[in-house]
């Protein structure tokens, strides 16, 4: 179990650091000098000059690097080119955003798959069973952004339920709070629900073909609470393994809500970044994007391996 | 009436049997799986169900535990001792109420019966817990590592803290054996139990299987397509054959004077000593019909030997339920 998680934890931190010389290498080789952009087009080569200097992009790439991934790790992501501020606290304000967001979505998404994955399993061949699997299928063709306009426009415009976008702190008011994350919730987990909802369904098709399923019947439980004590935390390993995956799209999947919903998370900062050429900023928010992706990867696996007992052995 | 109540209105009592199956008959989709199955279990009796896979053990047994798959359904009566409705008529809930507690039983496949993710301890003490045989968590600890003792597991204490993965397959067998009959129930019902064992570790199970049920005056349905090991345990021998029971006997009888032609086709099958003129080991001609499709009249005809004409219709049952063979043309030598 240590030797594995060690394992694990070194191959985190090797990905980390490959990811951080891709992420700087492919910004670096866009073309677009950031003081020429910083300065217009009118800029003189000699004041150019002195900004590449300010901002030490006249040194070679490899010390370029070093600087800012030596930065990294103590949350110091540079100065923006663009407005001058530090981009370490703004990443973090707007991550915090962005976790409520998918944290809320992932919520939305399993409330909907565990519920209608299991009963549509469990209703295999017979009507509802077909009816739940079809409303999954439609779920998973209707993209998240036409689900976030469409959300507003029913709830937020047509009924006057909920307001349509914008976001206030948790801390700030804890009512309005949940009121402005609800729409884009549901937006973001309704359709990750439908496309979970299939995993559960083929995952407890399986575990129900299971013989120790047949024992738990013969022991004397119902087939229902023989498929809640011991179907489903079977069923959940594979669950799990898809849900880390899947967590991933969900991240992207915020990035276009956010800006649907006019949210300042993560998602609406890079895009600003990419509009303003603010390049630092980009590379910061791009690398903070694939840690949270691997992270996610590398607690999969520790749950996995606390889940599934035989896993535990292997190592 | 609960079934509990019932339960405690007819005590154990010698001269009742514990099983009565009555035309117990298996369809799914107007497709006749298993036919009339007739037969019954006394306190303490060891009957044996023998024959060829595919030939309806296995159904009968899920049938009488009420475990049978979506889309068969069974009609016929199973009649268990001290409960006055007939399991086929009776709900759901009630018939999980009597599975692990009235009714125990041990499968085929060790390596697959156990919940993987749990630790075989508490799938033990998870039966006396459903059934509320004990007071509490830690009674109910103690008692399956009773019960993990009984079935001679070696420092049931640690074994009991083991997940499935981590035995070998004797050792699961035992714990299986362990949950079939936590609650003292009275069917024992073992489908295969030693198939997938070593030969060396048959021996053993045969032996707990056979105490267990002494112990608990249970009676045993064990159901194996090997002679030999189905001779050592049961004292009265079922055959069947094309999801009907073709001829019954006490094992010694039925072993040495066979009536019915698949009878001393599965014991010529079964003598590995004996070779025909050009020295192959005896079978039995033809093979199992895929999915159940049997001729009509008596199953086996297509088959037999003496099949003929008089064989397009079904011969019926002569003798009685424990001692009798359904042929038009039983061997001589004993009544029936």
């Amino acid at each position: 179990m240590l030797v594995q998680l060690t394992k694990r934890t070194l191959l985190l931190l090797a990905s980390l650091v490959l990811a951080s010389v891709l992420v700087f290498w492919f910004l670096s080789v866009l073309p677009g000098d950031p003081a020429q952009v910083a300065l217009g087009t009118g800029a003189t080569p000699e004041a150019v000059a002195e900004m590449q200097e300010r901002f030490g992009t006249d040194r070679p790439l490899t010390v370029q690097y070093l600087d800012w991934v030596s930065g990294l790790p103590v949350g110091d992501f540079g100065v923006s080119y663009v407005t001058g501020a530090t981009i370490g606290p703004l990443i973090v304000d707007r991550l915090m955003v962005s976790l409520w967001l998918v944290g809320a979505g992932m919520l939305v998404a399993l409330v909907i798959a565990v519920p209608l994955g299991t009963l549509s399993a469990v209703h295999h061949r017979r009507p509802l069973g077909t009816v739940l699997a079809g409303v999954s299928q439609v779920g998973i063709a209707i993209p998240n952004f036409l689900a976030g306009i469409l959300l507003i426009g029913l709830v937020a415009v047509s009924w006057r339920l909920l307001p349509a976008g914008g976001w206030v702190p948790p801390a700030q008011d804890p009512v309005e709070f949940l009121r402005r994350l609800l729409l884009p919730a549901l937006a973001l987990g309704i359709i990750e629900g439908a496309v979970l909802a299939r995993y559960v369904r083929s995952t407890v098709l399986n575990v129900l073909r299971e013989d120790f399923l047949r024992t738990a019947r013969a022991k004397g439980l119902t087939p229902a609470r023989a498929l809640v004590r011991h179907g489903l935390r079977n069923a959940a390993v594979p669950v799990v393994t898809i849900l880390g995956l899947q967590l991933a799209v969900l991240l992207v999947g915020a990035v276009v809500v956010e800006r649907v919903f006019v949210i300042p998370g993560l998602g609406s900062l890079l895009l600003d970044g990419v509009a303003n050429r603010d390049l630092l900023l980009v590379q910061g928010v791009v690398m903070v994007l694939v840690l949270a992706v691997l992270l996610l990867n590398y607690l999969v696996d520790v749950l996995y391996t606390a889940l599934d007992p035989r896993l535990r052995a292997a190592a | 009436m609960s079934a509990d109540a019932l339960a405690a209105a007819h005590p154990k009592d010698p001269t009742v049997s514990v099983l009565e199956v009555r035309d117990l008959t298996v369809v799914t989709g107007g497709h006749t799986l298993l036919e009339d199955v007739t037969f019954s279990l006394g306190p303490g009796e060891r009957v044996g169900l023998i024959g060829e896979s595919g030939s309806g053990k296995s159904l009968t047994a899920l049938a009488v535990m009420g475990l049978l798959p979506e889309g068969l359904t069974a009609t016929g009566t199973v009649q268990l001792r001290g409960v006055e409705t007939d399991l086929l008529r009776i709900g759901e809930r009630e018939r999980s109420g009597l599975r692990g507690r009235r009714l125990g039983m041990v499968f085929q496949e060790p390596m697959t019966a156990l919940n993987p993710l749990m630790r075989v301890g508490n799938q033990v003490a998870e039966v006396l817990r459903i059934h509320g045989t004990v007071d509490d968590r830690e009674d109910a600890t103690q008692r399956a590592q009773r019960l993990l003792a009984d079935v001679e597991l070696p420092d049931p204490g640690r074994i009991a803290r083991r997940y499935p993965h981590q035995l070998s397959g004797g050792q699961r067998q035992r714990v299986m054996l362990a949950m079939a009959l936590a609650n003292g129930p009275d069917v024992l019902i073992c489908d295969e139990p030693t198939t997938a064992l070593d030969v060396t570790v048959q021996a053993q199970m045969l032996q707990l299987i056979a105490a267990g049920v002494a112990d608990r005056t249970s009676g045993l349905l064990f159901i194996s397509h090997d002679l030999p090991v189905v001779a050592t345990v049961c004292e009265r021998l079922l055959v069947m054959y094309g999801g009907r029971i073709v001829e019954a006997g006490p094992t010694e009888e039925l072993l040495t004077r066979p009536r019915h032609p698949y009878t001393e086709g599965l014991l010529a099958a079964s003598d590995l000593e004996a070779v025909d003129d050009q020295g192959r080991l005896p079978t039995i001609p033809g093979a199992v019909p895929p999915d159940g499709r049997f001729p009509s009249g008596c199953v086996f005809r297509n088959r037999c030997p003496r099949g003929d004409e008089a064989c397009t219709v079904w011969p019926g049952w002569s003798g009685s339920d424990g001692d009798g063979v359904a042929c038009w043309y039983p061997s001589e030598g004993r009544h029936g």
